[in-house]
């Protein structure tokens, strides 16, 4: 059956285009973007787009969830029903899973298990190291060919340089980007915040912001050294926004990324041991916020990914120094990014840019793009629909959001994957 | 001024006005310790627990004195014969306690913050008796009347706190303790010990303990703990004791009438020469007599009479 969209507007970054435009998907596929009125409603399923932006379908780039392993807090199956129910027609889903994704098996379950649940499109993250052990390399060749499109020891960061200079060097044979979790677990130690004012106040033991820079900086070096395809996950300070546009200035073929909440709060937000807060890297300062701004305006940080980290009341309803690290952001992100676009902090172009094609070319996935021929993955976006987060209507199996009861301005009112409407609200 | 809190959390949240009326009526409380027969009725029916998940000998036992010289129940919990061990949580122990009915709970965890999140789910009220390295409200409270007796004013005063102040949770409290009752606070210890920002606490930071002891009222000594030397937090404990252990000749550079406190246990030889814990400016032991007299009267205020 054909799909026509109509009457709304086409913001697609992937073609400069901001303009009215119809959109006729046949077969899973877009096969024509037209100015208004050009092709014909006869016989096929009309969606009306009027007042609405039409957008590739967004693709958030890091999001963990949790299966195989950790059921409890997150299934592939609702993982991915907050991902439609946020807008996001495709995921990339990091490996730290039980077992950890290091092998094809893995990846072929998520795939399978991804398919099965029919939601949005689910791309495995395959592990740099065996085990995320960081001592073997994991068979890269393997999992790519089982259809992991990237590498990452997210959450257990690679401590040895060589190592991670030979993950890249390895991972350039199959042409598959590397994804750092920059830090320095030494420094970490045992801080569980971010290290400012706000640690001191509540005797919290911080995290430095040189925790995440450092390893930022030994990064770009092993880049540089190895032309691997380096990759930054949640930059969360403008210590390493600044790192990475002098090396982006240099010419390196660096990628970076970000998450909502480093744009959205501060380590303010951890007042009263308000354990949602706690995330890592740690929500960090007004300083650290302007220059996340900054760096998405100027195009130092490709894209926003919301680092998505369900966990059940088990992790979270507990004293702060026992928590778990982690918030969950699928259902959140596109919204807190509106707010910007509202705020006149990043044009609806940048915003899309960052979280639709953005990811897309730096996992080297189909997608984020309406140019006619590819894949018919599309969010339908209401700009100006005003509404609260309220953590009860999410589709996550977890609840650690510090935005709930937050009032957000434009969400996603529909997404389609391959063609078909997989959720409408 | 009243004093209307369900809980004891930390001196942060604490008004200067509520200070001086818990230190007032600490100070009345101290007779009761003197009498042959040393207890009043003012708590009697009343239960009080003690939940300790650290160690503690002298904090514990103040809070049970407290309670018994004002007559109420007394129970204690600690963690070795305790169900944290078998794996319940912190919440669950709690909720469990509170459904046998005490008054009022004294938590000591080593989690910042502990104290706070109990206080948000039991109706019962909680006191935070040292919470990681975040507070611990009524040493600062048994300070300011340690000091308060000594001086006969707490506004005006130049207190030098030392050591660690980076772990230490009595240095916090009497940070805020001693700045919002009108004296100066001047911090000292090695680099490492220093957090940044400590200066947005209203205290002035300095490494040179010399600097800091210099025209002193007060100087109070940290307990140095022995493991931070394998934690990189420092050198030698020679070396610490050289430029950080109070010594007699410091208390040249201090007011004539400069008194010593700390808040034990001592290590004597370390942050601490035995002469100066010993001698004569030393109110070490003051403060420990002081400490059950404060605890009095903060329990009295949270579970006390009126309220009941």
């Amino acid at each position: 059956m054909s799909l026509l969209i109509k009457g709304g507007l086409v913001v697609d970054p992937s073609q400069g285009l901001e303009e009215r435009r119809d959109l006729l998907v046949e077969r899973g596929k877009i096969v024509a973007l037209e100015p208004p009125g050009r092709i014909s409603d006869n016989g096929r399923r009309v969606i009306s787009a009027q007042g609405l932006v039409v957008a590739p379908g967004l693709v958030d780039m890091h999001v963990h969830l949790r299966e195989p392993g950790e059921e409890y807090k997150e299934t592939i199956c609702t993982g991915t029903r907050a991902a439609v129910q946020g807008g996001f027609s495709a995921v990339a889903a990091m490996p730290n899973t039980k077992p950890v994704n290091d092998t094809a098996a893995v990846t072929r379950l998520i795939l399978d298990q991804a398919k099965e649940a029919r939601n949005a499109r689910v791309y495995p993250v395959g592990a740099v190291s065996v085990g995320s052990k960081g001592e073997v390399l994991g068979e890269y060749g393997d999992l790519k060919a089982a259809g992991a499109v990237a590498l990452t020891d997210d959450g257990q960061p690679v401590t040895s340089a060589l190592l991670m200079r030979r993950a890249l060097e390895y991972a350039r044979t199959f042409d598959l980007p590397v994804i750092s979790h920059c830090e320095d677990l030494d420094l970490r130690a045992d801080g569980v915040m971010h290290e400012g004012r706000v640690s001191l106040q509540l005797g919290l033991k911080g995290i430095p912001a040189a925790a995440e820079e450092v390893m930022v900086f030994r990064d770009l070096a092993l880049a540089r050294l190895t032309g691997g395809r380096l990759h930054i996950a949640h930059v969360s300070t403008g210590g390493s926004v600044a790192l990475i546009r002098l090396a982006k200035a240099q010419g390196l073929a660096v990628t970076a990324e970000t998450a909502p909440h480093y744009f959205s709060l501060t380590d303010a937000a951890v007042l009263g041991y308000n354990t949602h807060a706690k995330v890592n890297p740690p929500l960090r300062t007004d300083a650290d916020v302007a220059a996340i701004k900054e760096g998405l305006r100027d195009g130092t940080l490709d894209a926003i990914a919301c680092d998505h980290a369900p966990h059940s009341s088990l992790e979270k309803e507990v004293e702060f120094t026992a928590a778990a690290f982690g918030l969950i952001g699928l259902e959140t992100s596109l919204g807190l990014t509106l707010k910007l676009v509202h705020a006149g902090e990043l044009s609806l172009m940048q915003a899309i840019a960052a979280l639709s094609p953005n990811p897309a070319r730096i996992l080297g996935v189909e997608g984020g793009s309406l140019t006619p021929g590819g894949p018919a993955d599309i969010t339908l976006i209401d700009l100006n629909r005003e509404w609260t987060v309220d953590v009860n209507t999410f589709a996550s199996k977890s609840r650690n959001c510090p935005f709930n009861g937050w009032t957000l301005k434009g969400r996603a009112v529909m997404t389609i994957v391959g063609g078909k409407v997989v959720w409408e609200g | 001024m009243e004093f209307r809190r369900k809980d004891l959390l930390g001196i942060a949240d604490l008004e200067p006005e509520e200070i001086s009326l818990i230190l007032d009526t600490a100070s009345s409380f101290k007779e009761i310790s003197t009498r042959p027969i040393k207890k009043v009725p003012t708590l009697r029916g009343k239960t009080v627990m003690t939940m300790f998940y650290e160690p503690s000998t002298r904090t514990r036992m103040s809070f049970e004195i407290a309670a018994k010289r004002l007559s109420a129940d007394t129970l204690n919990l600690t963690v070795a014969a305790s169900s944290a061990v078998k794996g319940e949580t912190l919440a669950d122990t709690a909720h469990n306690l509170e459904a046998m009915a005490p008054d009022v709970l004294i938590i000591r965890h080593p989690s910042s913050g502990a104290p706070h999140y109990l206080a948000q789910r039991l109706k019962c009220g909680v006191v935070n008796a040292g919470d990681g390295i975040h507070e611990h409200p009524t040493q600062a409270l048994l300070d300011l009347l340690t000091v308060r007796e000594a001086k006969g004013t707490l506004s005006g005063l130049k207190v030098a706190i030392i050591g660690d102040i980076a772990h230490s949770r009595v240095a916090r409290s009497n940070i805020y303790a001693f700045t919002k009752m009108g004296s100066q606070v001047t911090l000292a210890g090695p680099g490492t010990m220093l957090p940044p920002y400590l200066e947005t606490l209203g205290a002035t930071v300095t490494t040179s303990l010399v600097e800091a002891v210099t025209g002193a009222d007060v100087i109070m000594m940290l307990r140095l703990q022995l493991e931070r030397q394998g934690q990189m937090y420092l050198s030698t404990l020679r070396e610490y004791s050289t430029f950080f252990g109070l010594a007699p000749k410091h208390l040249k550079l201090a007011k004539e009438d400069v008194i010593i406190l700390h808040p034990g246990p001592l290590n004597r030889g370390v942050e601490i020469s035995p002469e100066v814990a010993d001698g004569p400016h030393s109110l070490i032991l003051e403060q420990v007599t002081n400490g059950v007299a404060v605890r009095m009267a903060v329990l009295y205020f949270l579970i006390g009479g009126e309220k009941g």
